[in-house]
């Protein structure tokens, strides 16, 4: 089991699980970030951080900290 | 009978589009009571009986931000008559998820699907009819921008607004939660709370442990804890927690919604804008862009074109057709001459000071508005985001701080564009410490006389205002209103696309037209008070600027400035009449010692300061004048936008 954040540019992986708790952990469901979802990881911002995935058919910017909270497959 | 209908939707779905198209220019801007999230309300073009409000936009109903919170207390509570609900039909999936939510509660709905002409472009097809009937309320397809379809959505949202019948809608669920929520269902029932809303809607909420409910609710002890234990159970039963487990579902819904009514075209290629997006946020390339574009709307809007016409209007229309003509028509109908100077310097002089600067602003605005629609905003956020969240802020700072460094009114007037409230604030703070334009004049002059134009000063200067930029931007993080917890950076990066004139230039002018009545009233009182005590003494003669009110305050004053270093009477006035413009500082020095259009390169004037300064008092009164209180145009800008001027 690895987290979002660590996820290579150019790989597809499936939610297992959001950690955390509160606004943010609801902002990221909001999203449409759900368990069983798949997200693409396009890229990586120039400074290195935030990252930009593919979700649901839109682009979606979040910042590696908040990645870490999503566990993937 | 009136009909109120409120506009919900998505940021970036054409919310504002279709709000324009319905309303045309009867809008009413204001703030929802009690927060500074904007409130729009304007009436039906077609039909004057028909209020249209415009919701802000937002992506779900949660409790955790004040803009859905706003949104929801407005369809609890207010009841409109109707709701529209704009979708845009290229994100349908994470659009309908606020749908779902919209019609739990109730209220008679129509969505609107927005840019169905991207849809069949891209080969897609999409079932209107058959997603009207899975979702159980009309669904109508417009084009937004091309004003198509409008007035279809609006009169099928009056039409369901006069039949009074509320919204039905379940969220279909899997059999363990629909135990729960029935049994909560109950327990609501059973504790007789009168609310009428629909008991579902509370039931799920219950389920989410949303605060909001469960306070407003007010169910007793053993209720609530019955409820929790049935929760609980369920959890347990499903291992996830109660908020995931709505939010699951609720997608899962829409994705068997979108499967029955949307065909994709075989999954293709890159999209337009993702092939823009791969130059415009390139890990190589993406700065370099940014720097140049940030230069263009720099350039274009404070050095250029903006001062051409800023001077335009002060030096020619107001310096000399309007208060040239004036004064002379004063002057031939014998006016007193104390009221001629007060129209012509006081007043008009006043007023010129803040309308010179409309087409600077308009022209940023203008630009700024094109960024915005056109959706590179957002990249910005996000190319910038690392820097500024060492501060506690984000990337979306950046806009209104290098505003600022022109201009700080539009700088705090561009920190509308975040939508969080935290954020809002905190730019607005820590902006006022850019130097702004009109504070160069003033070091140009004391760099000058004092320092023979040392190219030091002025960057040392500099730094200091980006110094205090970032200390005062840590020390905020940690006090008490800013603490805690860093506000989501989960954004959308919305599709690139062309935006309309009539969009373009309606952001500007509501922007615009904030700035000139508020900025505007403030300056014009300041101009005609500073006036009046620099022009009359105590027994009310017209005197020169030495023997006035102003000057006899600035000798009571000027103590407090001696341990700065620059403790006579000039300075103090210069730094108070500073406060209406820091353009004012370098003139008032002219006023006081007597040089008529003094500038910051007048020779005379140079001698007279490095008489009167040392090189300590003039590098302090600079220090001073550059981090003390922002000019009043500022003040004024920071208070509406803040909604007090603390």
């Amino acid at each position: 089991m690895k987290n979002l954040k660590e996820i290579r540019c150019g790989e597809v992986v499936r939610v297992v699980k959001i950690e955390g708790t509160g606004a943010v952990r609801r902002r990221i469901m909001d999203m449409g970030i759900t368990k069983g979802c798949d997200i693409f990881v396009r890229k990586v911002a120039p400074l290195g951080d935030p990252i930009q995935v593919t979700v649901r058919n839109y682009e979606l910017s979040l910042r590696k900290a908040d990645a870490e909270m999503i566990i993937v497959e | 009978m009136s009909i109120k209908i409120g506009l919900a939707g998505n940021p970036n779905s054409g919310k504002t589009t279709l709000f324009n198209g319905l309303t045309g220019a009867t809008q009413y801007v204001g703030n929802w009571p009690g927060v500074t999230v904007e409130k729009k309300s304007g009436k039906y073009r077609k039909n004057k009986e028909v209020e249209i409000v415009d919701l802000p936009g937002v992506y779900s109903l949660s409790p955790y931000t004040l803009e859905e919170v706003v949104t929801r207390r407005f369809i609890l509570e207010d009841r409109p008559d109707a709701i529209i609900n704009i979708i845009d039909a290229t994100n349908i999936e994470r659009n309908l998820y606020l749908t779902t939510q919209v019609l739990e509660l109730g209220v008679p709905t129509v969505v609107a699907l927005n840019m169905m002409d991207l849809i069949r472009k891209n080969g897609d097809t999409l079932d209107c009819k058959k997603l009207s009937k899975l979702l159980g309320c009309p669904v109508i397809e417009i084009s937004a921008l091309k004003g198509q379809g409008i007035d279809e959505v609006t009169q099928k949202a009056i039409e369901l607004a006069k039949q009074r019948k509320s919204q039905e809608f379940t969220l279909p669920v899997m059999e363990e939660i629909k135990v729960s929520l029935s049994e909560i269902e109950k327990m609501i029932e059973s504790s007789k709370v009168n609310i009428n809303t629909p008991k579902r809607w509370l039931a799920i909420k219950l389920f989410e442990r949303d605060e909001e409910v469960v306070k407003s609710l007010k169910l007793n002890h053993s209720v609530r804890e019955k409820i929790n234990q049935c929760i609980e159970q369920c959890e347990k039963v499903l291992d996830d927690d109660s908020e995931s487990i709505i939010t699951g579902e609720r997608y899962a819904y829409i994705g068997n919604v979108v499967g029955q009514s949307v065909h994709k075209a075989k999954k293709g290629s890159d999209t337009t804008s993702d092939k823009i997006d791969k130059i415009v946020t390139n890990r190589i390339l993406a700065l370099p862009i940014f720097m140049v574009i940030m230069w263009l709307v720099y350039y274009i809007s404070v050095s250029s074109l903006g001062t051409i016409v800023t001077d335009w209007t002060n030096d020619v229309l107001f310096g000399e057709m309007i208060q040239g003509n004036i004064q002379s028509f004063m002057e031939t109908a014998n006016v007193a001459p104390w009221l001629t100077a007060l129209v012509v310097d006081g007043l008009i002089g006043g007023v010129g000071a803040v309308l010179g600067f409309v087409p600077q602003i308009m022209l940023l605005f203008l630009l700024l508005a094109i960024l915005e629609d056109c959706g590179y905003m957002a990249r910005v956020a996000f190319i910038m985001d690392r820097i500024f969240r060492r501060f506690g802020l984000s990337g979306k700072s950046f806009i209104p701080m290098l505003i600022s460094s022109g201009c700080g009114v539009p700088g705090i007037m561009a920190s509308r564009t975040l939508e969080n409230d935290k954020d809002r604030k905190m730019t607005i703070m820590l902006t006022t410490f850019i130097p702004c334009g009109a504070k160069l004049p003033i070091i140009a002059l004391f760099a000058g006389a004092l320092f023979g134009g040392a190219s030091w000063v002025a960057p040392t200067i500099y730094f200091m205002g980006i110094a205090m930029v970032i200390i005062c931007g840590i020390i905020l993080k940690h006090t008490s209103t800013f603490a805690g917890e860093v506000a989501p950076f989960v954004m959308e990066l919305p599709s690139y696309h062309v935006p309309s004139a009539k969009g373009v230039l309606i952001h500007m002018w509501d922007r615009g037209k904030a700035f000139i009545i508020k900025a505007g009233t403030i300056i014009f009182v300041a101009c005609g008070i500073i006036w009046f005590l620099q022009s009359f003494n105590w027994s009310l003669e017209m005197v020169d600027a030495d023997q006035s009110i102003l000057a006899s305050i600035g000798g009571v004053i000027a103590p407090i400035f001696t341990p700065l270093g620059f403790g006579d009477w000039g300075a103090a006035i210069a730094t108070v009449t500073g406060l209406i413009a820091k353009e004012n500082v370098v003139a008032t020095y002219g006023v006081i010692y007597g040089i008529t259009d003094a500038t910051e390169e007048s020779a005379d004037l140079l001698a007279m300061i490095a008489a009167n300064f040392s090189t300590v008092s003039a590098y302090s009164f600079m220090a001073f004048n550059m981090l003390c209180a922002p000019c009043f145009a500022a003040i004024g800008a920071i208070r509406r936008e803040m909604g007090s001027a603390k």
